[in-house]
């Protein structure tokens, strides 16, 4: 494995510590355990637990859908995770789990450590076990019926393993480009062949957009400000504004408990929602004020066709309307782009209402 | 370096002027008088006194030298790039804060007092340290630069952006105050079959990378400064891993734990990504070197000549992950013909360089590019040379020739010639 034949030796080779007794101290068995979360091929490193492609099914669909789309096919830009097999050698290769990823650890390892997004190492390693059997599933590796779990996760290989090379530069490129160049009359002729795709990239006014300006007014006219080829942009651009003219409610005093449990219960919600100061529209709206406002108010937010019908049905987020679409948000709202899967307890949706009601005091 | 005077055509005046100091047309009555050369406000009334910014900011005319970002590239803003203004900037240091960003879940905001970094796996003595610890150990300050592996991924099968500052911002190059990894690591006793160390960060992607054990002990830092003051937030601060020479991912920002062990750990961003697909369909893995590269800074698609023929200065930056820069080529033909370029200001191991190449230019277009060569002998070859050898798909580490066309205006386009 290691491009280092040498490595044993320069690791015998460390010199003697500095000091006997140095800054700092030893570290606990339990704080490494803590912060200890990395899983290798070998499998070091994988908790106890299992999970089922049934049970991963839900989970992604609550968690992982709204980005990486019901199959994991991605929505906008945001990463595809199945299908592509076969395609490593093809004009557009598709990189997924199924089609790319050397090791089924790499797949359990970033799943708990980065996702989801916003709200990271939050799952259950039974929860990652079967998300990770999902995954497996849905790139027609295994069965519906089957249970990844840490006594048969090694047997379960992903079929790019052995797709990878070393870095063979040194062998393939280094000497060929190793060469004194030609330095006079190296070529008879030039041509152009290539002119760049996007020309108006410099997003503001500079000298050099200036300087273009110039040259270029009365010839083409207008340019357009986006590049053409440019996909549907994933974000909505941000916005400073709280939705206007929110009705002034009648509000009872704001239990500064159940806005500590509220905020806890958000966590849920940050991989899409932003509130507070600075926030921005990211998946899902911002939620500033949300609280007996106009429902579809957040401007520069794309809403689903659903909400804006509702919208202007006027429908407002009324604690007793906001918690109904939290218990069940596509039961509350056909067609809503929100895949979040609901929240069950009616504590956690009357604390996460306090704090959406506090953060727009 | 940037043009706050929005001149409408390349200046003439500017140019006379230039000419003037050349000596040609002194004193000949025939100019109008310069409306600059008056009493100016500044030259009567009183500026802002000390303190007026205790953090000293630019110029207010230096406002368009600032990090920029292409919103398309990527799904969101927490997990994204923007660019450093190359075409902006001059010598061989990158201002903190222009240093390009690419975070995988946003800029965590660690509180130092809260920060700590933690060894443990294959050693004798497990250990954790607070910042103030760390500061106890001997500093070492080095100049390196960091380029992610994606720069000019975006060029790679052909001219995509107009601009330097997106075609090769994704670099940065500052002095960093730090320990020696070696020194931490041999206070916690790595055993025998310690090989391999992942870094991680303590971000909300909490990244990682698997560092060969050669490397940690021959010139990595773990540095809490940048340029003289703490590590911007959007760096790493309080802590980063520096891997001089080596694509910046690995460069772990906010670094909390070091675990050391006998086998790499094959994590995402080591196989998933930052991996070189190739043409047969097998990818690279472990291309951490940066190979040797240059770019012409202007002119450039945003920063146009605008000063008409006659005397003209190229200017760009060069840097290679496996040492000095001795020399770079300029050519103004489309690669006909090669000049030495004149290197200037400090040469240092696995740092950017400065050169500039002046010519008098004839007014005709021209085909502009420079051709790095490294310490090693290695000399930087076309996109072209690359792409037959690792095929369409490659992407990363693109370290490929790049071409400016500037036409007779001075204005400059990004292309690819034969």
């Amino acid at each position: 494995m290691s491009r280092f034949p040498e490595l044993t030796l320069i690791a015998t080779l460390l010199a003697t510590p500095l000091w006997a007794e140095s800054p700092g101290r030893t570290a606990t068995p339990e704080e490494i355990a803590t912060w200890d979360i990395d899983v290798r091929p070998d499998g070091m490193g994988l908790p106890e637990g299992s999970g089922s492609v049934a049970d991963g099914d839900k989970i992604f669909q609550a968690q992982c859908s709204v980005c990486h789309g019901v199959f994991g096919e991605g929505t906008g830009r945001w990463p595809v995770l199945t299908g592509g097999q076969g395609s490593l050698s093809d004009d557009r290769p598709v990189k997924t789990i199924g089609s790319y990823w050397p090791y089924l650890s790499t797949v359990y390892d970033y799943i708990y450590r980065a996702m989801p997004f916003g709200n990271a190492q939050s799952l259950e390693p039974d929860q990652v076990y079967a998300i990770t059997a999902y995954l497996l599933y849905m790139n027609d590796e295994v069965d519906d019926d089957f249970v990844l779990s840490s006594e048969n996760f090694l047997e379960a290989r992903l079929p790019n393993e052995d797709g990878f090379v070393m870095d063979n530069r040194p062998e393939v490129e280094l000497a060929q480009f190793s060469k004194e160049p030609c330095m006079t009359d190296c070529k008879p002729e030039v041509k152009i062949t290539m002119h760049a795709a996007v020309l108006d990239v410099t997003p503001e006014e500079t000298a050099a957009k200036s300087a273009e300006a110039a040259t270029k007014s009365g010839t083409e006219g207008e340019t357009a400000s986006e590049p053409a080829a440019e996909p549907e942009a994933a974000t909505a651009p941000a916005t400073e504004e709280t939705p206007a003219e929110a009705p002034a409610p009648v509000q009872a005093a704001i239990d500064p408990e159940m806005v500590k449990a509220g905020e806890k219960v958000f966590r849920k919600c940050k991989a899409c929602h932003q509130v507070g100061d600075g926030a921005k529209n990211r998946v899902g709206p911002i939620l500033n004020g949300v609280v007996d406002a106009p429902a579809g108010a957040v401007e520069d937010f794309k809403y689903s066709k659903a909400l804006k019908a509702a919208a202007d049905g006027g429908l407002v987020w009324s604690e007793e309307a906001l918690g109904e679409f939290l218990r069940d948000p596509k039961g509350f709202l056909k067609g809503t782009k929100m895949s979040f899967g609901g929240l069950r307890k009616d504590s956690d949706v009357a604390e996460v209402i306090a704090y959406l009601r506090a953060t727009a005091e | 370096m940037s043009n706050p005077d929005k001149t409408t055509k390349p200046s003439r005046r500017a140019f006379l002027a230039g000419a003037g100091v050349a000596g040609a047309g002194l004193a000949t009555g025939a100019f109008a008088q310069d409306s600059a050369i008056t009493v100016q406000p500044w030259m009567q009334e009183l500026g802002d006194g000390v303190d007026a910014a205790p953090y000293g900011m630019p110029s207010p005319y230096e406002k368009d030298v600032k990090r920029r970002t292409v919103e398309w590239l990527t799904a969101d803003n927490a997990s994204s790039i923007n660019f450093t203004p190359l075409h902006n900037l001059d010598g061989i240091i990158t201002p903190n804060g222009l240093c390009f960003e690419r975070h995988h879940s946003g800029v965590a905001r660690v509180d130092p007092a809260e920060h700590r970094l933690m060894i443990h796996g294959l050693v004798d003595k497990p250990l954790v340290f607070t910042m103030d610890d760390l500061k106890r150990f001997p500093r070492s300050n080095h100049v390196y630069f960091l380029e992610c592996a994606a720069n000019s991924g975006m060029e790679w099968r052909g001219s995509q952006l107009n601009g330097v500052q997106f075609t090769h911002g994704m670099i940065h190059n500052v002095m960093y105050t730090g320990i020696p990894l070696r020194l931490l690591l041999e206070q916690a006793g790595v055993k025998p079959s310690g090989k391999w160390i992942l870094a991680e960060g303590a971000d909300a992607a909490a990244m990682t990378r698997s560092i060969p054990m050669e490397k940690a002990l021959d010139d990595c830092l773990v540095a809490f400064a940048m340029n003289g003051e703490a590590l911007r937030a959007e760096q790493g601060y309080p802590l980063r891993l520096v891997v001089p020479g080596w694509e910046g991912n690995m460069w772990i920002k906010w670094l909390r734990r070091l675990e050391i062990g006998d086998e790499p750990w094959h994590h995402r961003e080591e196989t998933s990504k930052y991996t070189d697909l190739l043409a047969d369909g097998t990818a690279r893995r472990f291309t951490w070197e940066m190979d040797a590269k240059s770019v012409i800074t202007s002119p450039s698609p945003q920063a146009p000549i605008t000063h008409g023929p006659g005397r003209t200065v190229i200017n760009g930056v060069a840097w290679s992950g496996r040492g000095t820069i001795p020399r770079v080529d300029v050519t103004v033909d489309g690669g006909m013909n090669w000049h030495e370029a004149r290197m200037d200001g400090p040469s240092l191991d696995k740092s950017m360089h400065r050169f500039y190449f002046e010519f008098d230019w004839d007014g005709k277009p021209l085909l502009l590019q420079s051709r790095a060569h490294d310490s090693t002998g290695y000399v930087q070859p076309t996109k072209e040379a690359l792409r037959k050898l690792r095929g369409l798909n490659s992407i990363y580490h693109n370290n490929g020739i790049q071409t400016w066309s500037v036409d007779a205006d001075g204005r400059a386009e990004n292309v690819e010639i034969s």
